[in-house]
């Protein structure tokens, strides 16, 4: 088991690596750069600004500033925000998109399994139909316009939450709903399937047949095996729902982490952008790799360390 | 008194065609005969392929019905409510929301299925390699995946943008270049959960080939997680393309498209809600159609769900 | 009462400008806008309820984190919208948008108008409670000209000052530079040619003084609220939570302290705007539009219908570019048909809302009143025809080919161009093609000279002409039309050399007619600010060139 943690870990940086690499190209690639804006600059300053950011060095050069400012953890100063360093930005955002995201993953999660099971258990009765048309809002309607209409009903006609802004739990509720409906619908959909699928395989037919309990039947045999496609989801699921969380972000006024991602990008603020990959791919590696732990642990037919089928 | 005529003939054992032995008496009926065969009996589904075709067809004749075209502007009588010349209302230019509703449809379904059967093509293949083959074939192929999931993904629509021509392909190639990882991952899990079971052994020691196990038993029964996967692709792919409009990827106005048109509405939410409620409506209900021929589907097809 | 105080500073300061007319100063202009100031302030006096609230507190949007509330290091209206109520500079633009001694009480102009001698105030103070000196601007101004320090991206905004070009990007001296401090509170400025608007930017932030016995040395003094951020304005920072809230508390050691009546301002930074406008409703905001956000395009006829809608005129035009280089409109009969087909009302009225002012000339009519009329007819489809044909035929075409408008996605870009091209199409039979690009990629694409049609604005950012007309002065820079004349640039350079106001207006008009006859680009319209703020709220200021000022602001009951 060690042994393999540490190869996954070597995997990791590899990755990272890669990712790291890649993103450098792309940003270099990308029309634009840090310091363009309708208002040219003259061209002396633009030179004096490019020589002070390093901007001037030769490709490979600013690639290995790059790589060694990932390895220290140190990315330097923001080019847009004057001054601020990008792991302050980092810093003081992200527990913002953390608490959203544990809340709406939470709500996804929980919920979303509820109703998968309760439709799987009542198929083709009222209890599937209901859970099921609200997974199809749920995947129909996408978050930005939950966000929007949640705002709407919620906060402006019946007054009952703050419209925007993070003070306070109350100002977490609709963002936290908004971001899980989809996850939420999908993983409702995703349960309801392979629930069905379980409970019409033979052990669990043995099972019952055995005289346990259905209650049992359903949750300790059946529930276990059903979530593993839930599980695989999970993984990305956490890293999409911390990045994509911008446009969420930029609707309730929270000043967390999925929005500077995508500003960064869109201001090309080298800097932040580079920061906020190396730190979210950190997160997608290290979430990717516990959901295969998981799967080692929830389904026994599955060994992390399998070599594989023979071949 | 008659006597019996034995003669050794009689006892002359029967020509037995030892070939007939396993024939089956029965109509044969090959997988996919027989599911469409149960998915008939599926009202439910039915009624979905029904809507889609519906659907299908307003979205080729929708405009030319209304007597409106989707890109005449008239300022003057702009975010009207539906009144019996424009039934769906106007937009915000004074451009029929009928017409627009159903050119819309004709590019959001197109965008939605092509996305989403690309995703199916390439994510199943992949995660079923990967995920029965397991060991260092699986390492290496989930961490390239893990590596295109990581790159910033806006930066990578960015530069598609700059390198290729504006146009539907290269949209839908920006939709997939990640939308397939998803798939691939939640094929590989299943995969590595049935590579283990005892028909895929038996089908083994019968010399089936690698090829045959994965996609002849392995993918049919996974098909429940890959089918609700789907269905998540399509709207997905429908909003995916208002995003990327914002990026200038999407369609290029005035051409209409549902996630464009909902998303440009969603500022008058409060002034001109039916200017969101229509391609939204339109949305859900095409969602709902999908949904229930998917589910039709997997329970036509699905080897372990059939009874 | 408190405005008998204040309009008793308001005498005095205006005594101090009578002395100093007297002195041989040419003031007279000041002057006389003091007394339609005070004569004005008077009437509203009269007329408005001036009943405090007891609770002096303002919630307004910013939208965005300002990017640096270094004044030196400053280039966007975000950052101005904190640093013009927490800094101070030698002048501040009145309620009526005229500069105004500020901190300094008194200045002196030579007779060739190339020598300013500013008095700085004895009471002005930094918020530490060092007296503001003449050294704090000197050290202020020379440090952002100094090739060394980077991201001081607007430095060319001091380059009307004697030397400072030269020191910035030619390797000159600073101490060349004509900025000196003679004594504590004597500032000495040479300017590089005579600049009648060089008033109005002593109040622009670039301006700014820094306490350099504080900050000297100490580069990041700017990044947060701490001991070292010492300013000098009506207000303090209070407190700075990036990217979520700044809060401003009125400054007690303030010289004009006794005029401010706001206690804090809360400055929210809510980047949708939809948003913005619910927690208006909701009373969460005291205002919300213009000029650090933007009220939702659909919600305008809404809100002008509740009459609670503010509308002020903008210096500021929305223009589309032509690439002057590339076929048709290489051709100056094709571009002025293009621009005479524009229906600008039909735009204004339906699309942007806010009461803009069609454009048919290059400076606003804030600075030049003639341009309401412009130089040419709105809509003139029949001209238009005319000018096509005669292009066509010079360009040797049959008809026109396929034409692209680019622009950088956002809502009202969009419907524009959606509407330019359906007009374009209707009146020029001509197919137009919309393309839409991220914000960095269309600045590339404009740069590069890979369009046809682009849409550009410019935003002034002082009230004189110069400011628009210089921006084609050269192909380059901010021009991206690749067009260049001569003769224009030619009285470019003489209105700089020309002392007398009336004969430089004169140079510039005509310089804005040869660039009219020429069309490189199609004005559609002049902006304006448009907002709506809570009933209670008073006498905050929005100037033509979009700064907003809490200076007088209160809140009544």
């Amino acid at each position: 088991m060690a042994k393999y943690l540490l190869k996954r870990i070597g995997y990791i940086i590899v990755s990272l690596f890669f990712i790291i690499t890649i993103t450098f190209f792309l940003m270099q690639a990308a029309p634009g750069g840090p310091f363009a804006s309708e208002r040219k600059l003259p061209p002396e300053i633009e030179a004096q600004m490019n020589e002070a950011y390093g901007l001037n060095d030769p490709i490979h050069v600013q690639y290995f500033d790059y790589l060694v400012r990932a390895i220290t953890l140190d990315f330097g100063p923001s080019f847009k925000y004057v001054g601020q360093e990008v792991t302050d930005i980092i810093a003081r955002s992200f527990p913002y998109s953390l608490i959203l995201g544990a809340e709406a993953i939470l709500l996804a999660l929980s919920f979303g399994v509820l109703l998968g099971v309760i439709a799987a258990l009542k198929h083709n009765k009222f209890g599937d139909y209901a859970a099921m048309v609200i997974a199809v809002l749920g995947i129909s309607v996408p978050s930005f316009i939950m966000a929007t209409i949640l705002q709407y009903i919620f906060a402006i006609k019946l007054q009952a939450l703050p419209v925007a802004r993070f003070e306070s739990f109350a100002h977490t509720i609709l963002p936290a709903v908004a971001l899980a409906t989809t996850p939420l619908a999908f993983i409702a959909r995703l349960m309801r399937s392979s629930m069905l699928e379980v409970l019409n395989a033979d052990y669990i037919k043995t099972a019952r047949s055995k005289g346990l309990s259905s209650r049992v039947v359903t949750y300790k045999h059946g529930l276990r095996n059903a979530i593993l496609p839930v599980v695989s989801y999970l993984g990305p699921l956490v890293v999409s729902i911390l990045t994509g969380s911008f446009i969420i972000e930029k609707i309730f006024g929270i000043p967390g982490l999925g929005n500077e991602f995508v500003v960064s990008v869109t201001n090309r603020d080298y800097t932040v952008i580079m920061g906020t990959t190396v730190f979210f791919s950190v997160l997608l590696l290290v979430s990717i790799l516990i959901v295969d732990l998981i799967y080692g642990l929830v389904d026994p037919r599955i060994k992390v360390t399998d070599k594989g089928a023979e071949k | 008194m008659s006597q019996v005529q034995l003669n050794q003939s009689d006892f002359e054992p029967l020509q037995v065609d030892h070939s007939d032995a396993e024939k089956i008496a029965g109509e044969s009926t090959s997988y996919w005969k027989d599911g469409w065969r149960r998915f008939r009996k599926n009202k439910l589904a039915i009624f979905g392929v029904f809507i889609i075709i519906i659907l299908g067809i307003l979205s080729f004749i929708g405009g030319p019905i209304s007597g409106q075209n989707y890109y005449q502007n008239d300022l003057m009588n702009a975010n009207q409510s539906p009144s019996a010349e424009h039934w769906f209302g106007t937009d915000n230019l004074g451009r029929d929301v009928f017409a627009r509703t159903w050119y819309g449809a004709k590019i959001s379904l197109f965008i939605g299925l092509m996305a989403a059967f690309i995703d199916l093509v390439i994510g199943v293949i992949w995660g079923a390699i990967a995920g029965f083959f397991g060991g260092k074939v699986d390492e290496y192929m989930m961490r390239i995946a893990d590596i295109l999931y990581g790159v910033p993904y806006l930066l990578v629509v960015i530069l598609l943008m700059v390198i290729l021509p504006q146009g539907l392909w290269t949209l839908i190639i920006a939709m997939t270049i990640t939308g397939w990882i998803n798939m691939a991952r939640i094929v590989r899990g299943q995969v590595m959960q049935l590579r283990s079971e005892e028909y895929v052994m038996a089908s083994r020691s019968l010399g089936a080939s690698n090829t045959r196990l994965m996609f002849k038993h392995l993918v049919p029964n996974t098909l429940g997680p890959i089918l609700v996967t789907l269905t998540l692709t399509i709207p997905n792919a429908i909003f995916t393309e208002a995003f990327l409009s914002y990026l200038g990827l999407g369609v290029p106005a005035p051409l209409a498209s549902w996630g464009t048109m909902s998303s440009d509405a969603l500022p008058a939410l409060q002034y001109y809600p039916f200017q969101l409620f229509f391609p939204a409506f339109f949305i859900c209900l095409t969602m709902l159609a999908f949904n229930v021929i998917g589910d039709g589907m997997r329970d036509a097809l699905d080897p372990k769900v059939r009874k | 009462m408190k405005w008998k105080k204040w309009s008793f500073l308001i005498v005095v300061m205006l005594a101090i400008g009578m002395v100093l007319a007297a002195c041989g100063g040419n003031v007279s202009k000041e002057e006389s806008a003091k007394e339609e100031d005070s004569a004005k302030e008077e009437d509203s006096k009269d007329e408005g309820s001036t009943a405090l609230a007891a609770d002096q507190t303002l919630n307004i949007n910013i939208k965005t984190e300002p990017p640096s509330l270094h004044p030196g290091k400053a280039t966007d209206t975000t950052s101005n919208a904190v640093l013009t109520q927490i800094f101070e500079g030698l002048m501040r633009l009145n309620q009526d948008d005229e500069p105004e001694e500020a901190m300094a009480e008194s200045y002196e102009v030579s007779e060739d108008k190339l020598t300013y001698t500013f008095k700085i105030r004895e009471d002005a103070k930094w918020s530490n409670g060092d007296p503001v000196t003449a050294k704090d601007f000197e050290y202020a101004w020379k440090w952002v000209l100094d090739p060394n320090n980077a991201d001081t991206d607007y430095a060319y905004q001091l380059y009307v000052i004697k030397g400072a070009e030269d020191a910035k990007e030619n390797g000159g001296s600073l101490d060349d530079v004509g900025v000196k401090a003679e004594d504590d509170k004597t500032l000495v400025v040479e300017l590089e040619h005579p600049t009648p608007y060089f008033l109005d930017l002593t109040a622009f932030y670039t301006y700014y003084p820094v306490n350099h016995k504080v900050v000297d040395g100490k580069d990041d003094w700017a990044l947060d609220v701490s001991e070292d951020y010492v300013t000098n304005g009506p207000f303090l920072l209070d407190s700075w939570a990036h990217k979520d809230q700044i809060v401003l508390k009125k400054n007690p050691e303030y010289w004009d302290a006794d005029t401010v009546k706001l206690e804090t301002i809360n400055m929210y930074m809510i980047d949708d705007e939809n948003t913005a406008l619910q927690m208006y409703n909701n009373d969460e905001l005291d205002w919300t539009g213009s000029p650090t956000d933007v009220i939702p395009l659909s919600a305008i006829p809404a809100l002008k219908d509740e009459g609670t809608l503010n509308i002020t005129p903008l210096a500021s035009v929305y223009y589309y570019a032509f690439n002057t280089e590339e076929e048709p409109f290489d051709n100056v009969n094709i571009r002025k048909a293009f621009s005479l087909a524009l229906n600008r009302q039909g735009i204004v009225e339906n699309i942007t809302k806010g009461e803009q002012q069609p454009a048919t000339a290059l400076v606003p009519p804030s600075i030049f009143e003639e341009n309401n009329e412009g130089y040419f007819k709105d809509n003139d489809v029949e001209q238009a025809k005319e000018y096509l044909e005669k292009g066509l035929e010079e360009l040797g075409l049959e008809e026109l080919p396929k034409i692209k408008i680019s622009y950088n996605t956002s809502e009202a870009h969009g419907a524009i161009a959606q509407a330019v091209q359906d007009i374009w199409r209707e009146n020029l039979g001509v197919e137009v093609e919309l393309n839409n690009e991220e914000w960095n990629v269309f600045l590339d694409t404009m740069g590069e000279g890979n369009f046809q049609v682009g849409r550009m604005g410019w935003n002034a950012d002082f009230n004189d002409a110069i400011n628009f007309l210089e921006i084609f002065e050269s192909v380059g820079g901010n021009n991206y039309t690749n067009w260049e004349n001569e003769d224009y640039a030619k009285l470019i350079k003489e209105s700089r050399a020309e002392t007398d106001e009336a004969a430089r207006r004169d140079i510039l008009r005509q310089a804005e007619q040869i660039f009219m006859d020429e069309m490189p680009i199609a004005p559609i319209y002049f902006y304006t600010n448009v907002w709506v703020n809570k009933d209670n709220v008073k006498d905050i200021t929005v100037s033509p060139i979009g700064t907003m000022q809490f200076k007088w602001g209160y809140i009544s009951e």
